[in-house]
């Protein structure tokens, strides 16, 4: 190595280009090729790059009393490789897991076999803000609750993929997996010259299939649309990309109305049929008659439409049970117990402290770990160990041993980093992986994904609310 | 409410538009189109007004947009400076061009999914420009240079839209939109220039200033074909009747009012869009009170009742389009206006 990564230093981090570069060809080439890069000329494409995405408007906007400010999520031009054989491990893992959520999801709403068998306390489940009691006895098609599922994936000093978050609501971030490309296309075409990328242009053709899939039985040709909460939606731009990509119409809450059992949509030429809504809104704000009753983004009488199967909703309503923390940590249980199989990707290795041995190792170690509150409720922080004071954890004893159920233990993760340009030089900066699988009658994922990037020195937070960006993630043809 | 589709979708769709994409595309071009216009009578206001030819051109634009009372109690008095600057860049005014774009622009956001990305990412950087400008940027040594670009700016969004919009009811609803706000501004110019332009008392007999009407004719563009097809002489009349009633002039009020026609009929015929019936019937009226009578007839009988009542047709037509398109039955629903925020 030499050139601009030359003063490049890991440390003991996993690095995704300079530790792949040694085991993959590909890789080391693009290594070689970045390394041999002017850095006035990184940063000139990396210009190029800001004021095209805010030209382009691949922005979300924030408002106030007399204007819209359109921001940008930061885009670093240092691309995220995955070998062919790096995403034969995550595909099969994101597949199994969707596999699992789904039976697991299927099952609490019907028989609840898994807490009968007690492999998952029935108290976590039944109890929890994100269980909807309308979903019980619902047959939903094919079994697919988690049609859009973006599992959030880290990578350990080992190298090891682990899974940190399964997003089973509304997981946002695909349009800018696709805008990325697009934009390496056009400002770093010689990085990737005659590199097998894999695509990922079809995300917006495969889900518009799966919501077709899931639209009722009888309708040949249905009518699918995007529900969004409109453009003051953070979001928003993500929505339209999707709806442009799919080829539907992005509609709101008032553009749609539910009248002899049947859901439409105002058009020009009056009421039209609608068959299957991708939603991009809460449960809470879906049916003012059965949610939450001041909800005016919403559909008045569109769960029961649902219920009666005249209309297919994806995600399906009471999906958001499977994010919680601490269900998260029963995940390898949950597979093993649906799917009798290991898991392919594993755990943060997560200690559940409403268990007995869970609760005593987190005790034991509480300066090493970082302990999180599981439920959304009850306004308990997380503490993480090997920042607090002596006080404060001798405090946060008392509080854990008073409600331990309301408590997980995970471990410091040392995420992996990516070479990331700042002003002229690469530097090594954490990285998360967001792999989207899109399902209707199959699992489908694209060989792709969101990786966010920490862009402040030391930070572990990807998100972007506090100094994330996003990079191109590249999949190698095998 | 309007035809129902068959619930079971057994019959193959036309591309369906919603009502509240119509009434977006309606008013995306409109915004637009009035930009242009304002660029433009702001522009050569400000050639005439320094060379001494037009004395009354800055209070005239007032008039034109009914904008009397808020420029008075903003600026008072109506010079090049306060003009420009109310118009062009004050956001506290809905009718300049910047509050005009952000209007365009919060339209078009919501039509982003339907439009092609060219369009938004133009007005996009077209707006982001101009949302930065202070009143020195609309200075009266730079109004000129502005003006340019604005109408530089409006006229690379049509010709996006144009060679990049797909051809269905949407187009129509854009064009209706784009022709409805043309023939207006037309007509209001015509309207307050004409008479401020006309010989007084004391100056009949003496040589009309042909320099005004010139000033006017290119306030809508319409100099050089004007002088194409009357190359020996210029009159009031002559000047009005153009810009009004010329069939070849992409600006008169005819042309756009034919325009319109042309495109209600596709979204009835060619759509089957039964909500259309209802704005045809009214512009069937208006276009009547046009092709019916000669200029001469319509200024012996009163140039400002006849426009002023061109101008409420255009309201009538805008709200049967509304009625049978855009609003919800039996709700009052917010409705954008020109003075629209």
């Amino acid at each position: 190595m030499h050139g601009l990564l030359d003063g490049y230093d890991n440390g003991a981090f996993f690095c995704e280009l300079k530790d792949c570069a040694t085991q993959d060809p590909t890789v080391r080439l693009i290594a070689e090729r970045l390394a041999q890069m002017e850095p006035a000329e990184l940063a000139r494409r990396a210009q190029i790059a800001e004021v095209e995405l805010y030209n382009q408007g691949i922005t979300f906007t924030v408002y106030s009393e007399k204007d819209a400010i359109d921001r940008i999520l930061p885009f670093d031009l240092i691309p995220r490789v995955l070998t062919a054989v790096e995403w034969d491990v995550l595909e099969r893992g994101v597949r199994q897991r969707v596999a699992a959520l789904n039976a697991f999801i299927g099952d609490i709403y019907h028989g609840q076999r898994i807490l009968k068998d007690g492999v998952v306390p029935a108290a976590l489940i039944l109890g929890n803000a994100n269980y909807r009691p309308e979903m019980a006895g619902l047959n939903v098609p094919y079994g697919t609750y988690v049609h859009v599922c973006g599992i959030d994936v880290i990578r350990d000093e080992q190298g090891r993929f682990l899974v940190l978050e399964d997003n089973a609501r509304t997981p946002s971030g695909v349009s800018y997996v696709i805008e990325n490309r697009n934009m390496m296309r056009r400002i770093f075409p010689d990085l990737m010259d005659g590199i097998a990328v894999r695509p990922v242009g079809s995300y917006g053709m495969m889900l518009q299939s799966a919501m077709a899939e899931i639209a009722p039985d009888d309708i040949a040709d249905p009518q699918v649309v995007l529900l969004s909460p409109g453009i003051y939606n953070s979001a928003y731009f993500e929505h339209v990309f999707l709806a442009r990509e799919m080829g539907v119409p992005l509609v709101e809450g008032k553009d749609l109305v539910v009248e002899d059992g049947s859901v439409w949509m105002r058009t020009t030429a009056g009421l039209a049929p609608v068959h299957s809504i991708y939603r991009r809104l809460n449960d809470d704000f879906l049916d003012p008659d059965v949610f939450r009753p001041d909800s005016t983004l919403g559909v008045r009488g569109l769960i029961d439409v649902w219920r009666r199967g005249r209309v297919a909703i994806a995600n399906a309503v009471g999906t958001g049970v499977a994010d919680d923390k601490a269900v998260y940590a029963y995940m390898p249980r949950i597979i093993r117990y649906y799917l009798d199989e290991d898991p392919i990707l594993a755990n943060v290795e997560t200690h559940i402290c409403g268990e007995p041995e869970g609760l005593s190792y987190t005790l034991a170690n509480l300066e090493k770990l970082v302990v999180k509150p599981v439920g959304e409720s009850g306004g308990y922080g997380l503490i993480i160990g090997p920042h607090a004071t002596r006080d404060e954890i001798a405090a946060f004893r008392i509080q854990l041993r008073a409600d331990p159920a309301n408590y997980i233990s995970q471990p410091m993760i040392a995420l992996s980093v990516s070479p990331t340009l700042a002003g002229t030089r690469l530097v090594p900066r954490h990285v998360d992986f967001r792999p989207f699988a899109v399902t209707g009658r199959k699992i489908w994922v694209l060989p792709g994904g969101l990786t966010r990037v920490a862009l402040r020195e030391g930070s572990l937070v990807v998100n972007s609310s506090q100094g994330g960006g996003s990079k191109d993630t590249w999949v190698l043809e095998g | 409410m309007n035809a129902r589709n068959d619930a079971d979708g057994r019959t193959r769709r036309s591309p369906l538009l919603l009502s509240r994409y119509a009434e977006a595309l309606f008013w995306l071009a409109r915004y637009m189109e009035r930009i242009e216009n304002l660029a433009r009578v702001l522009d050569v206001t400000d050639t005439f007004v320094r060379h001494g030819v037009d004395q009354s051109g800055w209070r005239s634009v007032i008039q034109i947009n009914a904008d009397e009372d808020r420029f008075a109690k903003l600026y008072g008095q109506a010079n090049a400076e306060n003009v420009a600057r109310f118009y062009l860049v004050d956001r506290e005014n809905p009718t300049s061009i910047l509050s005009s774009l952000f209007a365009a622009r919060e339209n078009a956001r919501t039509l982003r999914a339907l439009l092609p990305t060219e369009t938004w990412s133009q007005i996009n950087i077209f707006y982001n420009r101009v949302h930065h400008m202070t009143a020195a940027d609309a200075a009266p040594s730079r109004v000129s240079g502005l003006c340019a670009y604005f109408k530089e700016q409006c006229q690379a969004h049509a010709g996006i839209i144009d060679g990049t919009f797909y051809r269905d009811q949407s187009w129509a609803f854009y064009c209706i939109g784009k022709y409805l706000e043309r023939g207006d501004q037309t007509s209001r110019l015509v309207d307050i220039k004409y008479h401020t332009l006309l010989p007084s008392v004391e100056d009949v007999g003496s040589p009309l200033d042909i320099s005004q009407w010139h000033a006017l004719l290119r306030a809508a563009s319409g100099y050089q074909a004007y002088r194409r097809i009357n190359p020996s002489y210029m009159t009031p009349s002559s000047v009005a009747g153009f810009l009004l009633m010329n069939d070849s002039f992409p600006r008169s009020v005819t042309r756009c009012v034919r325009q319109i026609e042309i495109y209600l009929g596709q979204l009835s015929s060619g759509y089957g869009l039964r909500g259309a019936y209802a704005a045809q019937e009214r512009l069937d009226e208006l276009r009547a009170a046009l092709m019916d009578q000669s200029i001469e007839q319509i200024l012996a009988r009163g140039l400002h009742e006849f426009l002023d009542w061109v101008q409420l047709q255009f309201i009538v037509l805008q709200d049967a389009m509304a009625q049978s398109f855009w609003r919800k039955p039996a709700q009052v629903q917010q409705t954008q206006t020109l003075t629209h925020l």
